[in-house]
């Protein structure tokens, strides 16, 4: 027979965002069990760089989220064990050309209504910032609102910081939801028992749609990859997150074609991460030379010195990606008790803690911090309006 | 790689259809690509190529023979490099067949990655120079691939072992082949699998003196499976003749122990022996300090297969706790128009290499000349092939390491060496942290993230991950095999296409 077990919450997914969900659960005083088919971090979020951006983010709801986010990043980071390697590192955005800069320009102008921090940069003063950066640029802005974490670690530690309240069940793979009168979610069952509770949060990032799928309702997250290059360790030589002023671009962009531009950064540890190259191939993780290449092309035309550097790995990741771009945060209104915190596409890592606050806000009755109708997750409903 | 996938690549489709017999003309792919000329390599690349192939053999070394028949430069002037080898004949009759066949032997070439193209046929990535890191990338295109890259040696970490003189067996061997030089002066031999014996008894012929061999396995495994003996009477052979060595030079072998601290401050001083219970868990007071300046260890080898899995090879679990290439009859792996041999599907030394190699280099010249070559000498190949495979199987589970090995360790002893990260770190992600396996625990304390990639630590990660279960082997994602330069990468497009006409 199976054994059950009982919890106020259980959250699916034991990424970045299913781990800010349980932390901000638990500190709302109820109790968590995290379930995941692997273990901690082991999807996007361990495949990802740690990024906490406002700066490649338009004026809009995800602007808002992330200027909530990175807000609660800076209270987490004295909260949580230095492992998580928090750095206000600042982003530094560069043109390579009149008309880019003028593009930058007046991008940074919006961002700064929306309560966004940027500083233009002429091309003599970039490397003030950065002194290994390629000469001849035209300039560039600098976010100093932009942040760097350690993604495993963020995850890890928000679940651990949390206390007894959270219970972590790794290695089930959740196989269908369980559900009472009226279709409300009761609980979740895996290969080998029932865990009842009277909410469940889809946290499952690019395998979110699967999840939503079991409760018998569409989300159409899909995954989107994208490669990270890995060098060799190094002393500080990139200090901000560097990038191409076509990155902001592609981010927006929905195209499935591959689309590459340069995203430079150092790391507390050493190695140089390189990105960032979007794709949509499924979950295909075959390695792409030509992707290779264009990341390899792009970094060292950023920072020449880095020629000279060895990659010595390299691993694609699946961002989960919503058609609009948005994440799909709160109650889904076709299955009572079932919420959803996933969607969150490249900016998991940055978003998790106000969609943990959003989640836990839902469950106790609280009032979240901004209106959650673009996010609303029955929004790809062809019957919804 | 310039053409988008969805127009039809003219070159490489009128390339991939004709046979090898019609005119190859300039920019033709080779027939085979062989990465690797150890012994599978070399008998798989002889054999295509005798049977009208072309083909391509890459390695990183600068002369053929792999790690078994490494030998001394030509400008050492070693006058006897036999001296440390048995079967030296059976390499030197493959050399003399690849200088006398059409083979391009492409050395120097370290390959990082291979990729099928959507037309079917192979691109193999190579670095060139000693290196890597000189010249511009090369890219060989072939029809078919072998992957004959051996294996690389397994280390279990022990308090100490991170001092100098403190060597890997193979590579204390490997310095001995190619280089003549010895480890030190008193080499204790240590850790587990046959390569020990043979180690030993090269380290004493060469003049060192050897305390003792420290075998963690008892041999009684071995009478548990008394059919794979009896059809492998050559190993029994290899062995006394180890056997011999050691007794003429007085080298005692200790079984069922292990080297479980190294002494010394700047370097070896002595050693601890403790004797170990049947799961390799240390027995408290029976350490013994034998007093050397060198330590050569191993654990059996692992199957260097990462060029494989990275293009989706589906792998087998070997009774060592180890990942081999799951292969057909005929050494195709999964993933058609893949063949392997050697290590690469489980180690087996030498003489199996040889065998499958060859096996390997038929298989691959029936399909590409669509017809059958040679039925008569592929079944007895196959029997040779399945023979030594069963006494491989019997040696691998002789050996596998016991669930206890990590009493050894110390919460300060370094688990991996590259990014310096002790066992007490790894324990610490596993109890308070949530990880089970390798990969969250080298999300979590980068154990395994550094320039080997996890080569030396892989294994003793995944054991303290499971916790004293038995780790689930799972393939790791190398999908750079050696690292490269970002240079390298840039100028990838501008690649030199090696092929069959531009060799000459």
């Amino acid at each position: 027979m199976p054994t059950r077990e009982t919890s106020d919450v259980i959250v699916i997914g034991a990424g970045v965002v299913g781990a800010a969900c349980a932390h901000y659960a638990a500190l709302a005083g109820l109790s968590v069990t995290v379930v995941d088919r692997g273990y901690v971090a082991g999807g996007t979020t361990g495949a990802g760089e740690g990024n906490l951006l406002v700066s490649d983010k338009e004026p809009g709801p995800e602007l808002q989220l992330a200027l909530l986010s990175t807000a609660m990043w800076t209270e987490l980071a004295d909260r949580l064990p230095p492992a998580v390697e928090y750095e206000a590192k600042g982003g530094l955005v560069v043109a390579s050309g009149g008309t880019g800069l003028d593009a930058l320009r007046e991008f940074a102008a919006r961002q700064e209504k929306a309560g966004v921090v940027a500083h233009e940069v002429s091309g003599d003063r970039l490397h003030d910032l950065e002194p290994h950066l390629a000469p001849g640029l035209t300039g560039g802005f600098h976010y100093p609102q932009d942040a760097q974490v350690m993604p495993a670690h963020a995850a890890a530690r928000l679940l651990h910081a949390a206390g007894d309240r959270v219970r972590l069940a790794p290695g089930e793979e959740v196989i269908g939801l369980l559900t009472g009168a009226g279709g409300a979610v009761r609980g979740v069952r895996t290969a080998t028992r029932e865990l009842h509770a009277p909410y469940v949060v889809n946290a499952a990032g690019t395998w979110g749609g699967a999840v939503a799928e079991l409760a018998g309702v569409q989300l159409p997250v899909l995954p989107r990859r994208g490669f990270v290059l890995v060098t060799e360790p190094l002393p500080r030589v990139v200090r901000h997150k560097v990038y191409a002023a076509d990155y902001v671009a592609d981010v927006a962009s929905g195209s499935a074609a591959l689309q590459t531009s340069a995203v430079v950064e150092g790391t507390p540890a050493g190695p140089v991460l390189i990105g960032a190259s979007r794709e949509r191939v499924g979950f295909d993780r075959t390695l792409s030379t030509e992707v290779l290449r264009r990341l390899a092309a792009g970094a060292t035309a950023l920072f020449p010195v880095l020629g000279a550097v060895r990659a010595i790995r390299t691993y694609p990741g699946f961002r989960p990606y919503l058609p609009d771009h948005l994440p799909a945060i709160g109650p889904d209104p076709r299955v009572p008790g079932l919420l959803h915190a996933c969607g969150h596409e490249g900016a998991g890592i940055g978003l998790a803690p106000v969609t943990g606050q959003i989640v836990a806000a839902c469950m106790t009755g609280g009032e979240p911090p901004l209106d959650l109708h673009p996010f609303r997750p029955e929004r790809f409903d062809a019957t919804a309006s | 790689m310039t053409a988008s996938p969805s127009e039809p690549n003219n070159e490489a489709g009128a390339a991939a259809a004709p046979g090898p017999d019609t005119d190859r003309h300039s920019g033709a792919p080779y027939d085979l690509a062989v990465v690797g000329a150890g012994s599978a390599g070399l008998a798989g690349a002889v054999t295509a190529s005798e049977l009208g192939l072309a083909v391509a053999l890459l390695d990183s070394s600068p002369q053929s023979g792999g790690q078994y028949y490494r030998h001394p430069a030509p400008a050492l002037g070693a006058v006897r490099p036999e001296a440390l080898h048995h079967d030296w004949s059976a390499f030197t009759g493959l050399r003399r067949r690849l200088a006398e066949s059409g083979v391009d032997h492409l050395a120097g070439h370290h390959v990082w990655s291979v990729a099928k193209e959507a037309d079917g046929t192979w691109t193999v990535h190579a670095l060139t120079g000693p290196d890597g890191c000189d010249g511009a990338p090369v890219r060989i295109r072939a029809r078919a691939l072998l992957l004959a890259t051996g294996a690389h040696e397994r280390q279990l970490p022990f308090p100490g072992w991170t001092l100098p003189g403190v060597v890997g067996a193979g590579g204390a061997q490997a310095m001995l082949k190619s280089g003549l030089v010895l480890p030190g002066r008193r080499v204790v031999v240590a850790g587990s699998g046959p390569l020990l014996l043979a180690v030993a008894a090269s380290l004493s012929s060469a003049g060192a003196r050897v305390p003792a061999v420290v075998e963690a396995a008892g041999y009684l495994r071995y009478a548990r499976s008394p059919r794979a003996l009896l059809a492998n009477p050559h190993k029994a052979v290899e062995a006394l003749v180890h056997g011999a060595a050691l007794a003429r030079h007085r080298v005692p072998v200790r079984l069922r122990r292990a080297v479980t601290e190294v002494h010394g401050t700047d370097r070896v001083e002595a050693v601890t022996v403790s004797r170990l219970d049947r799961d390799w868990r240390p027995v408290p007071g029976t350490g013994r300090r034998i007093a050397c300046d060198a330590v050569a260890v191993g654990h059996g080898l692992v199957p260097q297969i990462e060029l494989a899995t990275g293009v989706g090879c589906a792998t087998r679990a070997l009774p060592d706790g180890t990942l081999g290439l799951a292969l057909d009859g005929l050494q195709e792996s999964s993933v058609p128009g893949l063949w392997a041999a050697g290590e690469t599907g489980g180690v087996g030394g030498a003489e199996l290499a040889r065998t499958e190699g060859e096996l390997a280099g038929r298989a691959v010249a029936a399909r590409l000349l669509g017809r059958p070559g040679g039925a008569g000498p592929v079944a007895g190949l196959r029997r040779r092939r399945d023979r030594m495979r069963a006494f491989a199987d019997v040696m691998s589970a002789a050996h596998a390491p016991g669930p206890g090995w990590s009493g050894w360790l110390t919460d300060d002893t370094d688990v991996c060496r590259c990014e310096e990260v002790p066992a007490g770190r790894v324990r610490e992600a596993v109890a308070e942290l949530g990880a089970r396996d390798a990969r969250t625990v080298k999300l979590l304390t980068r154990a395994g993230m550094g320039w080997c990639q996890g080569r030396m630590c892989g294994t003793a990660v995944a054991c303290l991950a499971a916790g004293g279960a038995t780790p689930e082997p799972s393939p790791e994602r190398r999908p750079l095999a050696v690292p490269v330069p970002l240079s390298t990468l840039a100028a990838l497009d501008g690649a030199t296409d090696r092929s069959v006409d531009s060799s000459t």
